[in-house]
């Protein structure tokens, strides 16, 4: 027990070779589209909506399709569910995510330089923790909307869940739902962080 | 011997009887040729060509006038579907037109309009899309914005200016609409003279309408005083005819009475020519008489600014070759069609070719302008142009259209129309490139080849396909009394926004919160502030009194296609639809105590019916 706490120790201490900080100094680039590309997108096709009312999500902003007009659209026909409005100030995800993204950047930099290897752990922890806490934030918003619906609401309906990927049908509207670029370059830092964590390790363990 | 002479007598009697019997014959049931009706085409062919699928759009847009309705029909080609009015001159309940304050007050006191030549604006002699110009008889002319397919001014009714039939063609540039006068009077308006004084106190009047050519703001550019002729229709030259002007004269008799006989005495009236840019700079100089509070420039004092030309009795259309090279004139009451030659009328016009003069303006002789007279047919009408240098005329009394070939003046083919045409108009037929493709007549009998809808019968036009050497029938189609003249507009060249930007919205009552709607009153002035969207009026009652001048602006804050509200106020004749993104307001005197209904006309939601509210009068 003791022997593999003091072999963690011993590894935590090793310095980092150049392929896991090249591959940090890359994680820290593929952070950068969160802040300029969406992270999802929701599309919704109706008879009445041939082109779709296309809803995307950044990191600190709602975005509709046509000229941001289609927000608008989808908040007239949630009314009518009693479902609450969608505006950014509600979403309290856009005030912190920008902020958090940016210190996990400036991690992955001081690992990329600094270069030991609990550097990178910690910064590899504290990235997947913010991505699950970051998901489930999402996922709880879109049930929230689903499910708090006023009671006095013209056309009741059962309290729903948003999909969260893929596809949906929710009364006349055939609903999409999928992760956009800043998610997939998120999801390619976590990879280029976890690739980073295991050469780190298998060259500790070679050395070792 | 007695009985047996008249025996001879009667027998042979009998006999020049019976001959008589056997070759009498009864007049025949239909014309010759009737069994193959007006008109017969290849029906799958015609078919294929004019089918728009469910859900597919037309390839052209046609501006049809509405004559004595006072509005614009859109109709798509070549399917002939009636997609929207444009109402112009006349109410619309269905778009709330002449209802509210803005449209109400442009309309005036004439809630009735005989429209008769739309004409598109134009960039160097092509359509460019932007605005709709159209004339009716009370003197005046509008302007229909392309961008959102609204009336955006009415000016007039014009002074001076009686009957204005000869309008509203446009120069190359739309640097001009024009317009004239088709039924001469003593001016200014208001003056009373006796028929028997016709010849020298009734006068004609040609106005150039000033276009502004960022807004389209239309101003009155000058006035040109002419002798009592009835001016009848008009076009610009174009390239080497621009800076000119034509319209048809009839009545140059000067008569009155019955002028279906007296106005066709003499063998040739005239055409006009116009210098418009002389106009244009007399008119800047400050030159002319004050008549009726416009200054009118007296052609006699400035030669060179009016010339006639001789033309076929009793002419009706006038209309420039693409080139500008030729101007043809249709004597209605002839067999031909006359073109004129421009280079020719240049040179008579420098050589002082003249053969007389009516109050000073010189005649041109005939002999020395004209290059032919085609043998077109029946009461030639119209002429519209097509690509390849071939010109198509309608035939009112021949009830068809015949094309022939500009410079070598035959007539290659004729096609028949069902029945009367009137106006033709041609796939941007009068522009300086004409498309072909097609070509609408436009008739002013349908004779039952509709279903019968009673004594009051819809005007038909039919859809020519123009593409190839033979003119070919395509479609038959109704047109709402009565198209005038008409536009073909490629249907790319037209983009028309379909909500109006909550931006561009300058309205001082327009409001875009629920929160700000509601009641102001300033003595018995009530101003009643109200928003609609999807599905409810706000305020959804409001309290006034007996007496009360009130206002209420109406802001549409949706910004989605096609979601319209309306405001039907019951009782009250009240009636306002606004689109998407506009504010419109309405002021009326509430007359009336009690309790009155308003609620969306226009059907928007689900919950459309549950859009409503009580106006409580006190």
């Amino acid at each position: 027990m003791r022997r593999s706490l003091e072999k963690v120790n011993r590894f935590l201490d090793a310095p980092l070779d150049v392929a896991p900080r090249v591959l940090l100094a890359l994680a820290f680039l593929c952070l950068a589209p969160a802040y300029v590309a969406p992270l999802y997108n929701m599309t919704m096709f109706a008879p009445q909506y041939q082109d779709g009312l296309r809803l995307d999500i950044y990191s600190y902003k709602l975005q509709g399709g046509n000229d941001n007009q289609d927000v608008k659209e989808i908040n007239v026909l949630n009314h009518y569910i009693g479902m609450k409005d969608l505006v950014t100030e509600d979403f309290t995800e856009f005030k912190w995510l920008p902020f958090v993204i940016g210190i996990i950047g400036l991690l992955f930099l001081r690992a990329a330089v600094m270069g030991k290897a609990s550097h990178l752990v910690d910064v590899a922890v504290l990235y997947f923790y913010f991505s699950l806490f970051a998901l489930w934030s999402f996922a709880y918003k879109m049930y929230q909307y689903g499910h708090q619906l006023d009671p006095k609401a013209a056309v009741r309906v059962d309290p729903f869940m948003p999909p969260l990927f893929g596809y949906k049908k929710l009364a006349n509207f055939e609903v999409y739902s999928y992760p956009q670029l800043g998610s997939y370059a998120l999801g390619a830092a976590a990879v280029l962080v976890l690739l980073a964590l295991a050469m780190a390790w298998r060259q500790w363990r070679r050395e070792a | 011997m007695k009985t047996r002479r008249a025996g001879t007598v009667l027998a042979t009697l009998a006999g020049i009887a019976a001959a008589g019997l056997l070759q009498a014959r009864c007049a025949p049931s239909a014309p010759k040729g009737s069994k193959k009706g007006a008109v017969v085409s290849d029906v799958a062919n015609a078919a294929m060509k004019v089918y728009v699928a469910p859900g597919d759009l037309d390839e052209y847009y046609l501006f049809a006038s509405g004559g004595h309705s006072g509005q614009m029909y859109v109709y798509g080609l070549p399917s002939g579907r009636h997609i929207s009015t444009i109402p112009v001159f006349t109410p619309y309940p269905a778009t709330g037109y002449g209802f509210d304050d803005e449209s109400k007050a442009m309309l005036g006191d004439l809630t009735w309009g005989d429209v008769h030549h739309p004409a598109l604006s134009e960039t160097n002699g092509d359509y460019d899309g932007r605005w709709m110009f159209v004339n009716e008889m009370n003197g005046r002319v509008a302007r229909v914005d392309l961008r959102d397919f609204k009336t955006k001014q009415i000016i007039g009714p014009v002074p001076n200016v009686s009957g204005n039939h000869g309008s509203a063609f446009v120069t190359p540039n739309t640097e001009y609409s024009v317009m004239a006068s088709r039924f001469s009077i003593p001016i200014p308006k208001g003056t009373a003279v006796e028929v028997a004084k016709y010849a020298s106190d009734y006068k004609g009047v040609v106005t150039g309408i000033k276009i502004d050519p960022n807004t389209g703001a239309m101003s009155i550019g000058w006035q040109i005083l002419m002798p009592p002729f009835d001016y009848d229709l008009g076009d610009a030259g174009k390239k080497v005819s621009d800076g000119w002007v034509f319209f048809t004269s009839y009545n140059t008799e000067r008569a009155t009475g019955k002028l279906e006989v007296t106005s066709a005495q003499k063998d040739r009236d005239y055409i006009a020519a116009v210098d418009w840019r002389m106009a244009e700079q007399l008119a800047a100089k400050g030159e002319g008489q004050a008549i009726g509070g416009v200054k009118v420039i007296d052609p006699a004092k400035h030669p060179g600014l009016v010339y006639f030309m001789p033309c076929g009795k009793s002419p009706h259309g006038v209309d420039v070759a693409p080139d500008g090279k030729y101007i043809i004139g249709s004597g209605k009451l002839q067999g031909v069609t006359t073109a004129f030659n421009w280079e020719k009328v240049q040179t008579a016009m420098r050589n002082k070719d003249f053969s007389g003069d009516e109050d000073g303006i010189p005649v041109l002789k005939y002999e020395s302008i004209k290059d032919a007279e085609v043998p077109v047919g029946l009461g030639p009408l119209h002429t519209q142009f097509g690509p390849d240098g071939f010109a198509y005329t309608s035939l009112f009394v021949d009830s068809a259209i015949a094309k022939w070939k500009l410079g070598s003046w035959e007539v290659v083919d004729k096609v028949p129309m069902s029945y009367s045409i009137g106006h033709l108009t041609a796939a941007e037929g009068d522009t300086v490139s004409p498309d072909g493709k097609y070509l609408v007549g436009l008739n002013k009998l349908s004779h039952g080849r509709h279903l019968s809808v009673g004594p009051s019968q819809p005007e038909a036009s039919q859809l020519v396909d123009i593409s190839e050497e033979k003119m070919k029938l395509l479609l038959d189609f109704f047109t709402e009394p009565e198209p005038h003249y008409a536009q073909i507009i490629k249907a790319d060249k037209i983009k028309p926004i379909e909500v109006y930007p909550k931006e561009e919205n300058k309205h001082p009552h327009a409001i875009w919160d629920v929160k700000d709607a509601g009641v102001t009153r300033t003595g018995s002035k009530v101003l009643v502030k109200m928003i609609t969207v999807r599905s409810t009026i706000t305020p959804t009652d409001f309290e006034i009194k007996e007496g009360d001048d009130v206002t209420v602006a109406i802001t549409n804050i949706e910004q989605t296609t096609d979601e319209l509200h309306g405001f039907g106020l019951l009782d009250y004749n009240i009636n306002i639809v606004v689109d998407p993104g506009e504010t419109k307001t309405v002021t009326f005197k509430a007359k009336k105590k009690g309790v009155f209904p308003y609620y969306c006309t226009n059907f928007c939601s689900a919950l459309h019916q549950e859009m409503q509210g009580y106006l409580i009068v006190r």
